[in-house]
């Protein structure tokens, strides 16, 4: 008695080691682990529920292996429980089939809930206004527009904490993933289509941006710097970027599309309607365009027409104009 | 002229890289010593006569592994070279595009060229032996089979030097692998490379669900099968629903490339995420597929070594059936970041979990076969156990990768590629060299040698845990799959390096672990003692019941089976003086040898090289030949030769009386 519950706690204390060792001694090199937003965090906790649920699991069945195999190991002089043909017994099977199937409940119901809640499509909750950030992945840079604010970014992105951030994500080039790991989750970027992820800071500070989907030679140099300021310094930082009078052109967007790795650069302006037509480029001249109501499209629409951009609860103006051909559905 | 055939050179052949330029020379000098030894011991005749044309699974089967050891060399050079390039932030010794082609010949070589050819030959040197039958139900395909592998094979790593080498990815994703961003050559050499070897596959598939539902030796109900055999049944039932998929998949990607189709292009209607739908529709049953037959492997040894009877037979049937099945239902997981929805995301989730059901179920069979039995340590049975950590810890962080919304914090990092290496080099590579070291004695007649085994043995594990670990580090830290340099610059510090210089150690320690395994071969070829009674290990299934090497018809007499373990049993009655009595011997049919299969692979190779090129006076000589050589085929008379008595009589004398 006294000894199997010792054993037990031995058993709790080596994943909760294991954990402690993998959070603390490594500090914050371990970004996953060290988000700085609601989504990150939630996603942090599901990783440390699973663990831990497998943990439950796999840490007795590895030293029940190191205990049968060292037991049982042929030697002069063993205690003769040899039983060669001892191949079946219901009770035991039944508890190894039952075994697997509750930890495995128990961990779909929680990845369910959690899959619905944290679907990267969903707007988080706040009362501060979303600030929304188009996502271009080209090869091999980040283009970042801002519609309403009316700027343009390469490889760098500002925005202010504590606020929802909404991307709206595309590519011009081939498939790439848009994924800032201290704030949360990636989503694909793809051409033809536009996706929806929302993120947000709760810390200001410089966060590491990754292109994390393989997008033919140069894509390693992809990377961007996600900034989460100040709102009054995002605020000054915008109208910065305005004044420098540098504005993106449909030639220049052109020239910037075409395979090369860039440097951070920020732009005035940028051509009315750029995330809609990338969006919407293989759409066929006279056919309408086609948008949906979540970041998912099941994959019938994606093949029958390409998508443009949900509309969005708070429509920003430079939506309309793509979004008035059609009623949606 | 002369500048036009400079241009074309250096056009056709790889330049450029002093790498290249070495295997050139290495390719060149091997050949010339090959032709140059055939000559001198004059062993063309015996090559063509003997091996080529055979239609003997069992030497198939060796060709079979001979080929994936060579091709298990060629990726592990590959992954060394990578691990070194990404030992340092910024090491400039392999290009952004020479690192790519290499990453994606590594993958496409393991898993097509390495793992699938290691487990047809054990397939082919087993599961006739096993069940008690003379060869494979249909002689020719497996020939057939084995030589489309063999020139599919050579096509894909031809683009190595002639061409260059496909660089999208080992499975290719449009539209990094269309004909816009991807305009070179290398891509054809993938699709037309795996397209010939997958034809081969499908066709071995469909070879040994035949072969095990209608060969059995009687009285071998199904439920009496060795685990190995139903392992195989499962994996190639798996593979004849899975490998059509991969076959028209591929030859829609060449008809966007080739022949300007819009399946997976963006604009005219087609949609290139249909094409990461449609090969993980294939791609996440061939893992199952290979990983299957290593299951059997393991329930064999560990059955073996412990001179116990397997555990839970029934469960593990079961398990190993509904693996197969679920396999079939959780191919988004690969890519829940596509933005598919929570209702889809949800419904793989699940699947994908589920699988964890049975794996563990069979985990748990496995250490209760081992409890109260008389473990050895023979390596078989060291790979065997060792696999029982690495899997059970790479079988949990898949569970975690399942968890749809915390992939989205996984999915294409480090934490994924240290993952799938775990439950494939730890699950499969485990396996076969398993097998290999438990059925070597089998194929050839001696034993390998322990003592070298145990030290490659110890150098694959340790190094395997020391490469991929940290790499579960790495991707929490954010480290991406396929990057070919981390230096940040602008003073950040990711930390990525000190885990990745202990994971290129690793790396290198495995490497090392393969030349002890080499080391090991050739020693015992020089040094070896004869196996005699043909069965070194006790063991209990009917491939020990025959002498080592089985004869060319396996079986003077078929065996009649009454229970599982029926060697095994045998033994005991044996022992007990009541034999089984034999049956008188009667003449035995045997298959002929065919050059057709040789001869048609050949010209399938002609025909995808063609292709590869849009060499149109290629390609379609290619077909004509493969077209001709069915034609022939159709009108042959195959009747086969038969074994007399007498010559049955010599051959048993001349085994069993050695010992």
């Amino acid at each position: 008695m006294k000894k199997s519950r010792l054993a037990k706690r031995i058993f709790a204390a080596v994943p909760l080691l294991l954990m402690t060792v993998l959070l603390s001694a490594c500090s914050e090199k371990y970004i996953v682990l060290d988000p700085k937003g609601p989504i990150g965090q939630s996603q942090k906790d599901l990783i440390i529920i699973t663990t831990l649920l497998c943990a439950v699991i796999i840490v007795p069945v590895l030293i029940l292996a190191g205990f049968i195999v060292w037991r049982y190991r042929d030697k002069p002089g063993r205690k003769d429980d040899y039983k060669p043909k001892w191949s079946h017994d219901t009770r035991l099977e039944v508890t190894w089939w039952a075994i697997p199937i509750i930890i495995i409940a128990i961990l779909a119901t929680v990845t369910v809930r959690y899959t619905y809640a944290l679907e990267p499509s969903r707007p988080i909750e706040s009362a501060e206004k979303t600030v929304t950030i188009q996502v271009a992945s080209l090869d091999w840079k980040w283009l970042f527009l801002y519609p309403e604010e009316g700027i343009a970014t390469v490889n760098y992105i500002k925005f202010p904490d504590n606020v929802p951030v909404r991307f709206e994500l595309t590519s011009d080039a081939p498939m790439n993933s848009f994924w800032i790991p201290q704030l949360g989750g990636q989503i694909y970027t793809m051409s033809g289509m536009a996706m929806t992820l929302h993120l947000q800071a709760d810390q200001t500070g410089k966060y590491f941006g990754s292109s994390a989907n393989f997008s033919g030679k140069d894509f390693a140099q992809m990377r961007f710097v996600a900034e989460a300021s100040t709102k009054d310094e995002f605020d000054a930082w915008v109208k910065e970027v305005k004044a420098t009078g540098n504005a993106l052109t449909t030639d220049g967007y052109e020239q910037l599309q075409k395979p090369s790795v860039e440097e951070q650069q920020q732009f005035s302006s940028f051509p009315e309607g750029l995330f809609q037509k990338i969006v919407t480029k293989y759409v066929p001249e006279g056919s309408q365009g086609h948008h949906h109501g979540g970041g998912a499209v099941s994959s019938n629409e994606q093949k029958q027409k390409p998508v443009q951009p949900e509309t969005s609860e708070d429509a920003d103006s430079s939506h309309n104009a793509a979004q008035s051909t059609h009623a949606g559905h | 002229m002369w500048e036009n055939i400079k241009t074309f050179a250096s056009e056709f052949f790889v330049t450029g890289d002093p790498l290249i330029y070495g295997a050139d020379v290495a390719i060149v000098l091997t050949l010339v010593a090959i032709v140059f030894t055939l000559s001198y011991f004059k062993k063309w005749k015996w090559l063509w006569k003997d091996w080529i044309t055979t239609v003997d699974h069992k030497k198939i089967g060796i060709m079979y592994i001979l080929c994936s050891i060579l091709m298990l060399f060629r990726g592990g050079v590959d992954a060394l070279l990578m691990r070194t390039q990404l030992a340092m932030p910024d090491m400039q010794f392999l290009n952004a595009e020479h690192y790519n082609a290499i990453f994606t010949t590594h993958g496409v070589i393991m898993i097509l060229f390495m793992a699938m050819p290691f487990m047809f030959g054990l397939f082919n040197i087993m599961v006739p032996l096993q069940i008690g039958a003379r060869d494979v139900a249909f002689p020719f395909l497996n020939s057939l089979s084995f030589w489309l592998f063999f020139w599919g094979a050579m096509l894909f790593n031809m683009s190595f030097v002639i061409g260059g080498s496909p660089d999208a990815g080992w499975l290719a994703y449009p539209p990094l692998s269309g004909i816009d961003h991807s305009p070179g050559v290398g891509q054809n050499f993938y699709i037309w490379g795996i397209q010939i070897s997958g034809i081969g596959s499908l066709m071995t598939g469909i070879n040994f669900v035949v072969t095990i539902l209608k060969m059995r030796a009687p009285g071998m109900k199904l439920m009496k099968m060795p685990m190995f055999t139903w392992s195989v049944l499962s994996s190639s039932l798996t593979i004849m629903l899975a490998f059509p998929i991969l076959t028209v998949t591929l030859a829609m990607l060449f008809i966007d490339r080739f022949a300007g189709g819009h399946f997976f292009t963006l604009d005219g209607g087609g949609n290139p995420m249909m094409y990461i739908n449609l090969i993980w529709m294939w791609g996440h049953p061939e893992v199952y597929i290979v990983v299957l037959p290593a299951f059997g492997v393991f329930s064999e040894i560990f059955a073996t070594f412990s001179k116990k009877k397997l555990f839970g037979y029934t469960s593990m049937v079961l398990a190993m059936m509904s693996i197969a099945v679920f396999s079939f239902f959780t191919w988004a997981h690969h890519f829940f970041t596509m933005g598919s929805g929570a209702n889809v995301n949800a419904f793989f989730a699940v699947t994908t979990m589920l699988i964890a059901i049975p794996t563990g179920v069979k985990i748990f069979n496995w250490l209760f076969t081992m409890y109260k039995g008389k473990i050895t340590f023979e390596t078989p049975m060291m790979w065997a156990i060792s696999f029982i950590p690495v899997f059970v810890i790479g079988g949990m962080t898949g569970v975690m990768l399942s968890v749809a919304p915390a992939d989205f914090q996984f999915h294409n990092s480090y934490f994924l590629v240290a993952h799938f290496h775990q439950v494939l080099i730890g699950g499969v590579v485990f396996g076969f060299f398993a097998g290999l070291y438990y059925w070597w004695p089998k194929m050839f007649g001696f034993r390998l040698n322990e003592r070298i085994g145990k030290w490659a043995f110890w150098f694959w594990n340790i190094g395997f845990y020391v490469c991929f670990m940290p790499q579960y580090g790495l991707g929490l830290m954010g480290m991406t799959r396929r990057v070919n340099e981390y230096d940040w610059g602008q003073g950040w510090d990711m930390g990525w390096m000190p885990l990745n210089i202990v994971s290129t150690t690793g790396a290198f320690l495995m490497g090392i672990g393969f030349l002890f395994q080499v080391w090991q071969i050739a020693y015992s070829i020089k040094t070896h003692k004869r196996d005699v009674n043909g069965d070194p290990w006790n063991g209990r299934t009917l491939e020990w019941s025959t002498p080592s090497p089985a004869p060319v018809y396996n079986f003077a007499t078929l065996p009649k089976i009454q229970e599982v373990d029926s060697w095994w049993e045998e033994k005991e009655r044996i022992k007990a003086g009541k034999p089984t009595p034999q049956p008188p011997l009667e003449p035995i049919h045997m298959p002929d040898n065919s050059a057709i299969p040789f001869i048609q692979s050949l010209c399938w190779f002609v025909a995808g090289f063609g292709f590869v090129f849009g060499w149109m006076f290629f390609a379609i000589p290619g077909l004509i030949g493969v077209a001709v050589t069915m034609i022939v085929r159709s009108f042959q008379k195959d009747d086969g030769y038969y074994i007399s008595v007498d010559e049955i009589k010599k051959t048993e004398a001349s085994i069993r009386g050695a010992g």
